[in-house]
């Protein structure tokens, strides 16, 4: 099976069913991509699937075959995404497992929609996990990135 | 666990030693080691670091190197730690690095005596070793720069990393190598408090660059050639038991190397996870059940309300509480309930274990290192250090990386052990929420009498619920006369009953087949809920205001009064609120921290939504506010998942929850506003980890008994 992550091509030996969080961890070797529950009901295998925040944990990797993948790795070469900046600058990180996936949420939400409100912030990123409860930082920092993003 | 004397401690740390099957743990370690090679502390200092001990390294780039004897799980120790070494060594901030110390007996934990992460103890217990390093290292450049440059060192200036006096100047790598030639002094002065630059500066964390770019390794994440994974089945019902099993068709599926039995279950060894999971819903396995086939949340409750009518053993008396009640004026008589919760960290839990000739290397996210290294040698054959430990960042704690069984790193030896290979077991969502090692559930029955003015004069109270403690190897050190003080902490010892004349706690130890743990804020988790619940009830009772009448209880505890009066001033206590609104105050003390908070509520379609908790908190000294911060908004979300939304219930032996779909925990769109003050304070460092859980669920049932009339008295709180 044919793979692009992050603008590189790979060829896996995956059953077209293997979740691509799977592929992405285990076979790919790209362990930024998180585990938390397997059926879509936390975030934290978020990545971006032609552009499109997608749970990996539930995608088989035959629906990504011929599509681009981006994962935290390939969001930006050295976390200067505005999305990483605005985390990194409203300290917003604590255990640190679901913010791989609550960045490539925000980062989707904030391709689409440039200057999100606190509800777009809390609709979009509400099936995304925390159990630091750094929610507050989250919602301050997408408000962030978003300024960062038009500077 | 803060509230232990001494002597238990002592006794709990001899204790230590003998599980050690011969390891030494000290009760205190030399505060700086110097590496020599001994065997003693982490003899990794490559040739780049001249300047080394068991805490930290000169390298002779300038980088400053922390060896952090505490695990990472989001509380902030890998920054609070480096601060106070960086403080005492005037170190330039931007070059110090951080890295998990190996599991040692240097690194044990200076007043539990094994190396563990737990308690919010980290910061406050490492608060003068920690200083004295950085202090150690600092004399030992100083020498070494005055003795170059032929002048005293009382003459000597440091800053940022650059020793000078008059025209000389050096970096710290550059004088390293000489400086470890020199002997270690013997004592060291500390700075003054008036002095800190870096101690009590709220500082970022260290640990972001690797976390907001998918670098941080967690155990999760560990990888090297040859490692497998594998996926174990386990009980259906807690103490069951494997009767046979059929692995034909797991063998059978792609990717799949071996089936191994293992005490806990059957371990479905693969190529990656993904395959082991399926080879796992693959086995046929035949379980005899035990026990506790029959158990059931319902029949427990109603075993819990049976024995609080029963005589216990007394926590806490003092008076003629039975008396006292009679000659009451008025009594009140209430029974609160919580339930069984999991941890639910997001990381599952997960170990990697290869095993060789002579050694046992363990990667995992784990709180209790020292355990881990014992029961690995028991398992291996090996002594305790040939275990070597490469603690990860863990993906979330909250104690259940804190097992006294070690459950899940000793269930990763057994499977590298059956398998001949090198493992990493990972356990799936549903493993985890059915996995055991729960906040245990508990029933508080209390009776109080007050007098004419309402004002409380004898209190009954029982308490029932399974001990943390009984059956793990702390038992014989922290269970006194059958009391597990963790049951019970926050009523026992609460300043509440202190001022009460008649009181009696009777504690009950129902053991249910369930295997518990310490849940963040441990016993405070229930007794807070309990106790500033009831005060409220008896504050609208005799028709005075919550924070009035507690100020009147709470008259000799100035500390007590400063966190109450900050939280009501900052929350606007007592100013008017938007129309369906109302507030609600709670104090709790743990953890050598105290915390009040005001919780701001309304209904909205029958739904509690919680819009501001305002939060003070007085932890003694500051040590990095950014960080306090950051802890109290943390217990807040953590508390409010129980408060609004978790549970575990069983039924025919069975948890019925699984995953996050059932085992609810509040979402981003959930989350109030936080505001956080911490009371100035010269005090020593208390805990931040877990002070600000406690609090939060009685601030908001109080809350919603202001706006409704309606007193809830169980958690998760439920209008109808």
């Amino acid at each position: 099976m044919k793979l692009t992550v992050n603008g590189t091509a790979h060829e896996v030996d995956a059953p077209p069913d293997m979740p691509l969080l799977w592929v992405l961890r285990d076979l790919v070797g790209l362990t930024g991509t998180k585990f938390g529950c397997g059926m879509a009901q936390c975030g934290a295998c978020t990545v971006h699937l032609d552009g499109t925040a997608m749970r990996s944990c539930v995608t088989p990797a035959a629906a990504a075959a011929d599509k681009s993948v981006t994962t935290i790795e390939g969001l930006s070469a050295d976390g200067s995404h505005p999305v990483q900046r605005a985390w990194a600058e409203l300290d917003v990180v604590q255990c640190g497992y679901c913010q791989s996936g609550q960045i490539m949420s925000a980062a989707a939400l904030l391709a689409t929609n440039a200057k999100p409100t606190d509800a777009d912030i809390d609709s979009a990123l509400s099936g995304n996990l925390c159990r630091c409860g750094t929610y507050l930082r989250i919602r301050a920092a997408v408000h962030r990135a978003a300024e960062l993003s038009k500077a | 666990m803060n509230d232990l004397s001494n002597a238990s401690r002592r006794k709990f740390l001899k204790a230590g030693a003998v599980i050690g099957g011969g390891l030494v743990i000290a009760f205190t370690v030399p505060l700086v080691k110097r590496f020599s090679g001994g065997g003693e502390a982490a003899p990794t200092a490559p040739a780049a670091a001249p300047v080394a001990n068991a805490f930290l390294r000169v390298g002779s780039d300038d980088s400053v190197t922390v060896l952090i004897a505490h695990s990472e799980m989001g509380q902030g120790i890998w920054t609070a730690l480096p601060m106070l070494i960086a403080e005492e060594l005037d170190a330039d901030w931007s070059r110090v690095r951080v890295e998990h110390a190996p599991a040692a007996p240097v690194y044990a934990h200076t007043v539990f005596g094994m190396q563990m992460t737990g308690g919010s103890s980290s910061t406050w217990s490492e608060f003068e070793r920690y200083r004295q390093a950085g202090a150690t290292a600092r004399a030992l450049l100083v020498q070494a720069a005055a003795q170059q440059w032929g002048v005293a060192p009382a003459d000597c200036r440091v800053e940022n990393g650059v020793i000078s006096s008059g025209s000389h100047s050096a970096r710290f790598g550059e004088l390293a190598e000489a400086a470890n030639a020199l002997p270690a002094p013997e004592k060291v002065a500390l700075k003054d408090s008036k002095d800190w630059k870096l101690i009590g500066k709220a500082t970022k964390r260290l640990d972001t660059p690797e976390k907001i770019t998918g670098r941080a390794v967690f155990g999760m994440d560990v990888k090297f050639d040859g490692l497998l994974t594998a996926v174990v089945a386990r009980p259906p019902v807690f103490g069951a038991t494997v009767k046979s099993y059929d692995a034909a068709k797991a063998k059978a599926l792609p990717g799949v190397r071996t089936v191994v039995q293992v005490p806990s279950g059957v371990a479905v060894v693969a190529d990656h996870f993904w395959a082991a999971k399926q080879g796992r819903d693959a086995l046929a396995v035949e379980w005899d059940l035990g026990p506790n086939a029959a158990l059931d949340t319902a029949a427990l409750k109603a075993e819990f309300q049976r024995l609080a009518d029963t005589p216990g053993l007394a926590a806490a008396k003092a008076g003629d509480p039975a008396a006292a009640l009679k000659q009451a004026a008025r009594t009140l008589k209430a029974d609160y309930h919580v339930p069984y919760l999991a941890h639910a960290p997001m990381e599952p839990l997960n170990a990697t274990v290869k095993i060789g000739p002579d050694s046992c290397e363990i990667w995992a996210g784990t709180q209790f290192q020292t355990l881990d290294q014992m029961v690995a040698a028991q398992i291996t054959g090996l002594k305790p250090e040939q275990v070597q430990i490469h603690t990860t960042f863990l993906g979330g704690g909250f104690g259940r990386r804190a097992t006294p069984t070690s459950d899940f790193v000793s269930e990763a030896v057994h499977v590298a052990k059956a398998a001949g290979q090198p493992v990493k077991t990972v356990w799936t969502r549903e493993d985890d929420v059915r996995g055991g090692y729960y906040r245990p559930a508990y029933l508080h029955r209390v009776q109080i009498g007050v007098d004419d003015k309402g004002m409380p004069s004898a209190w009954q109270h029982a308490v029932v619920g399974q001990s943390i403690l009984v059956g793990t190897p702390m038992e014989p050190m922290m269970v006194k006369d059958g009391i597990d003080a963790t049951s019970v902490e926050g009523v026992a010892d609460s300043p509440y009953l202190k001022g009460i004349a008649a009181h009696r706690v009777d504690m009950h130890s129902p053991n249910t087949g369930i295997p518990v743990l310490w849940w963040r804020s441990v016993g405070h988790s229930h007794t807070a809920f309990v106790m500033e619940g009831l005060i409220d009830e008896l504050a609208l009772a005799a028709k005075q205001d919550p924070v009035a009448y507690r100020r009147a209880l709470l008259k000799d505890h100035p500390r007590h009064l400063g966190a109450l009066n900050l939280a009501a001033e900052k929350a606007g206590w007592g100013t008017p609120l938007p129309a369906g609104r109302a507030r609600g105050i709670a104090l709790h003390e743990s953890f050598g921290s105290i915390v009040a908070q005001v919780a701001e509520v309304s209904v909205q379609d029958g739904q509690i939504r919680v819009h501001r908790v305002t939060c003070a908190v007085d932890c003694g000294i500051a040590v990095n506010p950014a960080g306090i911060v950051a802890q109290l908004e943390s217990g807040v979300a953590f508390g409010l998942s129980a408060a609004l939304h978790s549970r575990l219930d069983f039924q025919e032996g069975r948890v019925q929850q699984s995953n996050f779909h059932d085992y609810v925990v509040l979402r981003l769109g959930e989350m109030p506003q936080v505001d956080v003050h911490i009371v100035p304070s010269t005090e020593k460092p208390g805990g931040v980890g877990e002070p600000g859980t406690p609090p939060v669920a009685p601030a908001v049932a109080n809350a919603l008994a202001a706006l409704t009339g309606k007193r809830l008295r169980e958690l998760p709180l439920r209008l109808a």
